[in-house]
């Protein structure tokens, strides 16, 4: 059901969320409840530790959601001041161009 | 959906992005101002600003929407322009001090528009005089002190040299004593950093001061700078002290590859959003002066005390071959400088290699053989006399020539500074411990004027 005029599931829609911090109860919770209130689909999760620093990974979906890539970077990044977390948010096309040939 | 990428693969991209300052560091939009060129003092200034001021508005949104979309950031937006001496070429016949008040007058408007625009630097302020002077490249070399001086971001360069057609001595000799002129007219010589004299100078350069817009290039183009230091930096250390150097080369070339390719993603986005061509990436990896954003600091990741010491020019050629061979494999639009940078001033390890003393003129000059960067924000002491300075500048052509590539000379002299001085330039543009200069006198040789002949090489050519 897709709201946005992209094609759902197509690339163009896709960002990864990346979320670096200490560990603490309620770091999914607040990141989670920013996504499904702007109707965003979590496409794939992974939660682990990279070089030392705990980080969770999201691959979302923007093509159910109400919001475009930006705004969403900006609301992340507030509730990751809240929680006391660094948020990156990117469009995989990043990903594609450097991690593949 | 089976997973796009690995955790172990994304975290590598975002830990470039947020720890080792992988960004952009400029697009440079090329833009073509020939037809500007008029007979009319009022009209060439008006075309010259409504053009440029159409385009930087386009190019700071374009900019903008770009970052925002990939969440990549653009450490700095640019414009390089046709060289001025060819739009003031009609207005130099009827008088020199015509087009030379023309001439600043462009610059005084094209700096109001870049600032209102935040656009960071406009490059163009040109002349190619490499085998002698058009009444236009005469307007330029004697007005870019006054261009500079009068504004903040307007940059300029001379080309003086070429394998084509050898060096322009005569040249040499009338920038030397304008670059001392320049020196004097704004703080610490600090408009010295807006200048460079060139051999080779490439049309699709995105980098400041040697960027314009070469006559071969289309109306508009959007070239792209990358950055990323830090991020090989991290490379070469998490390698270790074991990796034997092919080891060492292949990684860099990866990493190497890696940065390209985001350079590439970006300049195509703001390309597109602009809806003009998109040109080239330079695979040059460009320093800051910011801790951990240096080349320096590669070259002893790879197991030199500090950059200068005996071993820094086969580093720095593995360093720039391994960039060559990992961007040429990551973009077809290759083009720019594409070497690597190692601007004194503006890189904070060879800031600091410079204030411990193994980096001096000597050294870089034996560097610039194997990188493309030349005698670059060397700050040296004011009283240098301008046959030195010609001197250093022939030295540094003549390699340029020799080797057929693109190098540049970029001096400060710093009035009433001494050698070891430490002068604060500011912003991007760093901080640099002043350099000695040999006091041996140059004056009976530069004196002699005229041109040194093309290498044998240009005969490769036809």
């Amino acid at each position: 059901m897709a709201q946005n005029t992209a094609e759902k599931g197509s690339e163009e829609n896709l960002a990864v969320v990346v979320v670096i911090g200490a560990d603490r109860p309620g770091i999914v919770a607040g990141i989670t409840s920013v996504l499904a209130r702007h109707n965003i689909n979590i496409v794939d999760i992974a939660q682990t530790v990279v070089r030392g620093i705990f980080s969770m990974i999201m691959v979302v979906d923007l093509s159910t959601g109400d919001i475009d890539l930006p705004r969403l970077r900006d609301e992340l990044a507030a509730k990751g001041r809240e929680l006391n977390v660094e948020i990156s948010v990117n469009h995989i096309a990043v990903f594609r161009a450097m991690q593949r040939v | 959906m089976p997973r796009i990428f690995t955790p172990e693969e994304i975290g590598e991209v975002v830990e470039m992005l947020l720890f080792h300052d992988l960004d952009i560091r400029s697009v440079t939009l090329g833009l073509s101002i020939q037809e500007c060129s008029s007979h009319s003092y009022a009209d060439v200034i008006d075309c010259v600003e409504k053009k440029v001021d159409a385009f930087a508005k386009r190019l700071s949104k374009a900019v903008e929407a770009a970052s925002k979309k990939y969440g990549v950031k653009v450490v700095t937006k640019r414009i390089a322009l046709t060289p001025i001496s060819i739009v003031l070429e009609p207005l130099a016949r009827r008088g020199l001090d015509k087009a030379a008040e023309a001439g600043v007058e462009i610059a005084k408007s094209i700096d109001a528009v870049a600032r209102r625009n935040s656009v960071d630097y406009v490059g163009g302020y040109a002349a190619f005089v490499h085998k002698g002077f058009t009444p236009g490249d005469r307007a330029v070399v004697e007005t870019f002190p006054d261009a500079l001086a009068a504004t903040d971001t307007v940059a300029s360069m001379v080309n003086v040299a070429s394998t084509a057609t050898g060096i322009n001595v005569d040249a040499v000799n009338m920038v030397a004593p304008k670059i001392i002129e320049l020196s004097r007219e704004t703080p610490k010589g600090v408009g010295c950093a807006r200048f460079a004299v060139m051999a080779n100078a490439p049309e699709d350069n995105p980098f400041i001061p040697g960027a314009y817009h070469g006559l071969g290039e289309p109306e508009a183009i959007v070239n792209v700078a990358v950055s990323g230091p830090g991020v090989i930096e991290a490379a070469v250390k998490r390698l270790g002290s074991g990796a034997d150097m092919r080891t060492l080369h292949d990684y860099i070339k990866r990493t190497a590859f890696k940065i390209t390719r985001l350079g590439e993603l970006i300049g195509r986005e703001v390309a597109r959003e602009m809806g003009v061509q998109f040109g080239i990436v330079d695979l040059s990896v460009a320093p800051s002066p910011k801790v951990g954003d240096s080349v320096a600091k590669i070259v002893e990741a790879m197991g030199i005390e500090v950059a200068g010491a005996p071993g820094s020019i086969a580093a720095l050629y593995m360093l720039v071959d391994a960039v060559k061979k990992g961007g040429a494999m990551a973009t077809s639009s290759i083009g720019g400088l594409s070497g690597a940078f190692i601007p004194v001033s503006e890189d904070w390890g060879m800031a600091r290699a410079a204030a411990l003393g193994a980096i001096t003129i000597d050294r870089l000059e034996a560097m610039m053989a194997v990188c493309n960067t030349g005698v670059d924000m060397v700050a040296v002491p004011g009283d240098v006399p301008w046959e030195t300075i010609a001197a250093i500048i022939l030295d540094v052509m003549a390699v340029a020539v020799a080797l057929d590539k693109a190098l540049g000379v970029r001096i400060i002299p710093v009035p009433g500074a001494k050698p070891g001085d430490t002068v604060d330039f500011g912003g991007l543009l760093g901080r640099a411990t002043v350099m000695n200069v040999s006091g041996f006198s140059s004056a009976g040789f530069v004196s002699r004027g005229g041109l040194i002949p093309p290498p044998i090489r240009r005969l490769d050519k036809g």
